[in-house]
């Protein structure tokens, strides 16, 4: 696969599982104005992800299409980063065994949000006409995402004793996590090296963090490579139940 | 071929998901144009993921099917934007109980808006979620009649 097409899997997958994820909350979000939320940015994402791998199959040039891509590859095929593919409840022991912690969801949804709308800012401008209008798209969608979930992080973070512990447990844990966020090299024209979203990505977060009363952690020297293939242990069992229809009855529609 | 009998037709298919105003009114109708065999029709869709825009695809082929092969084609740049949506799209929004937008795409990227009631015509409102029962509206409550309605979020 060339580096283009890398390129825009790599942001086709990682809209893909952090829609997936997302979609894990429908019904069960702790209000229905936020079950409705978390609903919108997941349908969003998915929206993103289909015209992304759409466009990736195209640059592939092998036949296939966005539900091949999607369905019907191995775990090592998916490039999306790790961050989106830990589970909801990664940091919550006080989840009481649901599987879901809001403090997580809220936090990493902020500091994708922010990422996106950096990343489809500039893609707008991409040789590639095709990215650069899906880019100028979703950059639309990606701030109404960017506005709502930094005003939860700052609610929590900045609410009561409970809301604040739990939204620093779920950063502490998320952190190091965020430096796949800056990892993927740039394709000339096409798009940046994510590196060069950095120092704005940083700035914004640290001026977040400080109304959310939030501590940095100690910067980690982890280097996750989800981009690569390099998945969590999370990744197979989630797409086992992504992947169990397409399995169970191939080439299955509605 | 009549087109601008096609374009009347194509002119009173409703929203999907908001009947009240056509596609025509919400500014997703690019274009329409003869082809060999029929008719061809060129739509934005909304938002990305809206899960209407394979039917409002299936509603303009239904009702065009009189003037041949129908194709839709969608075509994502420019982005769809709120500021399309005409004037008469807006009124029957308001109507209909759903607040239009009140500035443009650009705009909103800052502001939250006051908005009126559109029942009771309130001045007192707020915002309940910047997100609501689909892609395109939030949800907001009029503190002075207690009473739930949507707003159309400038995008």
């Amino acid at each position: 696969m060339d580096a283009k097409t890398t390129y825009v899997l790599r942001l086709a997958d990682t809209c893909l599982i952090h829609s997936q994820r997302l979609s894990e909350w429908a019904g069960h979000a702790p209000v229905l104005e936020e079950d409705l939320a978390l609903s919108n940015v997941a349908l969003d994402l998915l929206g993103q992800a289909r015209a992304l791998l759409t466009h990736a199959a195209a640059l592939e040039g092998a036949g296939r299409d966005e539900d091949q891509l999607a369905f019907l590859r191995e775990e090592r095929d998916y490039r999306n980063i790790i961050l989106v593919e830990l589970p909801n409840a990664a940091a919550s022991p006080s989840d009481g065994g649901s599987g879901r912690d809001f403090a997580l969801t809220t936090l990493r949804n902020a500091a994708m949000a922010i990422w996106l709308e950096l990343l489809y800012e500039r893609l707008q401008t991409s040789v590639d006409t095709e990215l650069a209008g899906i880019a100028a798209k979703s950059l639309k969608e990606v701030r109404y995402h960017r506005q709502h979930s930094n005003d939860w992080v700052v609610r929590l973070g900045d609410g009561t004793p409970e809301s604040q512990a739990r939204m620093q447990a779920a950063l502490n844990v998320l952190w190091p996590y965020f430096n796949e966020l800056f990892a993927a090299e740039g394709v000339d024209g096409v798009g940046p090296t994510w590196n060069e979203l950095e120092p704005e990505w940083r700035a914004r977060w640290a001026t977040l963090m400080q109304e959310a009363t939030l501590t940095l952690p100690r910067d980690s020297a982890m280097q996750p490579r989800g981009i690569d293939g390099i998945h969590s242990e999370h990744m197979g069992h989630m797409l086992g139940t992504m992947q169990f229809l397409q399995r169970t009855y191939p080439g299955g529609t509605w | 071929m009549n087109l601008s009998a096609a374009r009347a037709k194509l002119a009173a298919v409703p929203d999907p998901e908001i009947p009240a105003v056509s596609l025509v009114e919400l500014g997703i109708v690019r274009e329409l144009r003869e082809t060999a065999s029929g008719v061809e029709v060129v739509l934005t869709p909304t938002y990305s993921g809206c899960p209407a825009t394979e039917l409002i695809a299936d509603d303009v082929r239904a009702a065009l099917a009189e003037f041949g092969d129908v194709t839709v084609t969608m075509q994502r740049a420019p982005a769809w934007s709120t500021d399309w949506i005409t004037p008469e799209g807006r009124e029957k929004l308001q109507q209909y109980g759903i607040v239009p937008p009140q500035c443009s795409a650009e705009q909103a990227i800052r502001v939250v808006p006051r908005l009126r009631c559109p029942r009771c015509d309130g001045g007192r409102t707020e915002q309940l979620s910047r997100f609501g029962s689909t892609p395109c509206k939030s949800t907001w409550r009029c503190i002075e009649c207690g009473e739930p309605f949507e707003y159309f979020k400038p995008f």
